[in-house]
């Protein structure tokens, strides 16, 4: 059944449009007007503005290096089998391969690869490794003229990582043990 | 035939059809650029030469007002894919956009555009029957738009084609009766003769207001033009009538959209805003022969009077929803058509009174 819908009759006025078309033009010139003498653009020019990223915004993962500029991955693979998209690739250096260049370590990897065509920026990387040798960082555009120069070698991501000051894994293992001691658990 | 009115003439055309052109191409701009700042946005301000960042302030600065964007547009237009579908009717497929252009430019030919420069009246063709003339091509334009709609053989420029030839049509009529009381009140259909009469008894809009407002709002509706696009309709008809239209054919319906749109401001502006004349600084009288200067003035008057009601076509585009088929149509007939005739009885009486 069509249902009828009561409406009020317009008036002459209403009738005319008139009303409604200065209405409508004051409407867009007040917004004209805004836009081009007050600055009230909505737009943001991408390349130029970007966005403030939250604190804990998870971008691309990269290796870092540790306060001597040596890298801290040991090459353990833990990331490679972890990564849910198989984003990760890690060539070992082998039995009589380089041997690391800080102390304290094995080795470290002769390859390490990270497809960001593949990567899903999910951080289980971060979680997982044992080193503190790889961080999601804030990158999140990245730029290639082929699909080969989106696959990032060590030298690429050690590049772009940075820094991080210290070994600080000690310190961390033992507050998630004591973290672990008290009941509820404290995270 | 002397020579003399030939090479002028020619020139005239060359001219006017340049800065026709142009005015179109950056029409297109200001349609874009004036769309986003009413919608809260920035528009076009990327598109330059590699040269300009290299010019202090200026570069960017017009680069940033887009200034470089049409001629990036054209260049694309050229580039593109000129694709026919299969299935269209190709003869009529190739005619239909020169059909929609040719009568949006010849309009112009009967436009003063100006007073007089030297010896020449600025005007192509001084017609004495210029507003007849007028009529008769502004209808054929229709033709190019039934046309693509029938030619594409596909159902949306199909609806956009019969839309467009009912609107047109209707709206030609109020159109025709709307300029009515302007003749009675002149009494002469050459528009240079109608220049004169306003620059020395004011201009019509104030003799003959309900005139220019059906005739403005049939203009919007002659030329496709939001409130009345229905035959483009983006959100009932893809694109309407051409939208099996690409590359430069497509470019031509765009020319021909805009090229209407200066040519029915240049009529409102020639009808009823007194043309190139203003009504102070002793700006109303025809430029002698000696005197360039002023024949100038009154070209730059012109372009501006023409240029505002350019500005109006596109803020009205981006203010108003479109028309409903019925509501369109009851406009047309219903409203338009017999408040223009009680205007024509009403004028008519007013002058019989009067002498």
């Amino acid at each position: 059944m069509a249902i009828t819908v009561n409406r009020k009759p317009l008036s002459f006025w209403e009738k005319l449009y008139l009303p409604a078309i200065a209405g409508g033009l004051q409407v867009t010139i007040k917004h004209a007007y805004g836009s081009l003498f007050q600055g009230k653009q909505v737009t943001m020019e991408y390349p130029e503005q970007r966005w403030t990223l939250p604190q804990n915004y998870r971008g691309a993962p990269y290796l870092v290096k540790d306060q001597d500029g040596s890298t801290k991955c040991v090459s353990c693979q833990l990331c490679e089998f972890v990564c849910p998209p198989k984003a990760i690739r890690i060539t070992p250096p082998g039995q009589d391969g380089q041997a690391a260049d800080r102390a304290n370590a094995e080795k470290m990897p002769k390859e390490f690869e990270i497809n960001m065509l593949r990567c899903i920026y999910c951080g289980m990387c971060q979680e997982v490794c044992p080193e503190e040798a790889i961080f999601l960082q804030k990158d999140w555009s990245h730029i290639a003229h082929n699909r080969s120069e989106m696959i990032y070698n060590k030298e690429k991501l050690l590049a772009l990582g940075g820094t991080h000051g210290g070994i600080q894994k000690w310190k961390h293992k033992l507050e998630e043990a004591k973290a672990q001691e008290s009941f509820p658990v404290k995270v | 035939m002397d020579w003399n009115f030939i090479i002028f003439s020619l020139v005239k055309i060359a001219v006017v059809v340049g800065v026709v052109q142009g005015m179109v191409a950056y029409s297109v701009l200001a349609e874009r650029k004036i769309s986003a700042w009413i919608q809260d946005r920035v528009g076009p301000n990327r598109a330059a030469p590699p040269f300009m960042k290299y010019i202090p302030v200026l570069g960017p600065f017009l680069t940033r007002l887009g200034i470089f964007q049409p001629l990036a547009d054209g260049l694309k237009f050229m580039f593109k894919e000129d694709f026919t579908p299969a299935g269209v009717r190709t003869i009529y497929f190739w005619l239909a956009p020169a059909i929609a252009v040719v009568p949006a430019m010849l309009t112009v030919a009967v436009i003063p555009f100006g007073s007089q420069i030297g010896n020449q009246h600025m005007v192509i063709a001084d017609l004495n029957v210029g507003i007849l003339y007028t009529f008769g091509i502004v209808s054929l334009g229709v033709y190019g738009i039934v046309l693509a709609g029938y030619a594409a053989n596909s159902k949306y420029p199909f609806f956009g084609g019969i839309r467009s030839s009912a609107q047109m049509i209707s709206y030609e009529i109020s159109m025709g009766m709307s300029i009515i009381p302007v003749l009675l009140i002149v009494g002469n259909l050459n528009l240079s003769q109608i220049i004169n009469w306003q620059s020395t008894h004011g201009w019509l809009v104030m003799y003959a207001p309900i005139s220019f407002v059906i005739f403005m709002v049939a203009s919007f509706a002659e030329t496709n033009r939001t409130p009345f696009d229905l035959p483009e309709a983006e959100t009932e008809l893809v694109g309407g009538y051409h939208t099996e239209y690409s590359s430069m054919k497509f470019a031509l319906f765009f020319l021909a959209e805009y090229s209407n749109m200066v040519a029915s401001s240049a009529m409102m502006v020639t009808l009823f805003f007194g043309g190139w004349s203003l009504p102070f600084f002793g700006l109303d009288h025809v430029a002698g022969p000696g005197s360039l200067g002023l024949g100038i003035v009154h070209i730059l008057i012109f372009v501006a009077k023409l240029l505002f009601f350019m500005v109006l076509f596109i803020w009205v585009r981006w203010m108003f929803p479109r028309f409903r088929y019925d509501q369109l149509m009851d406009l047309g007939w219903r409203r338009f058509l017999p408040l223009a005739l009680v205007n024509i009885l009403i004028t008519a009486v007013w002058l019989y009174l009067r002498s």
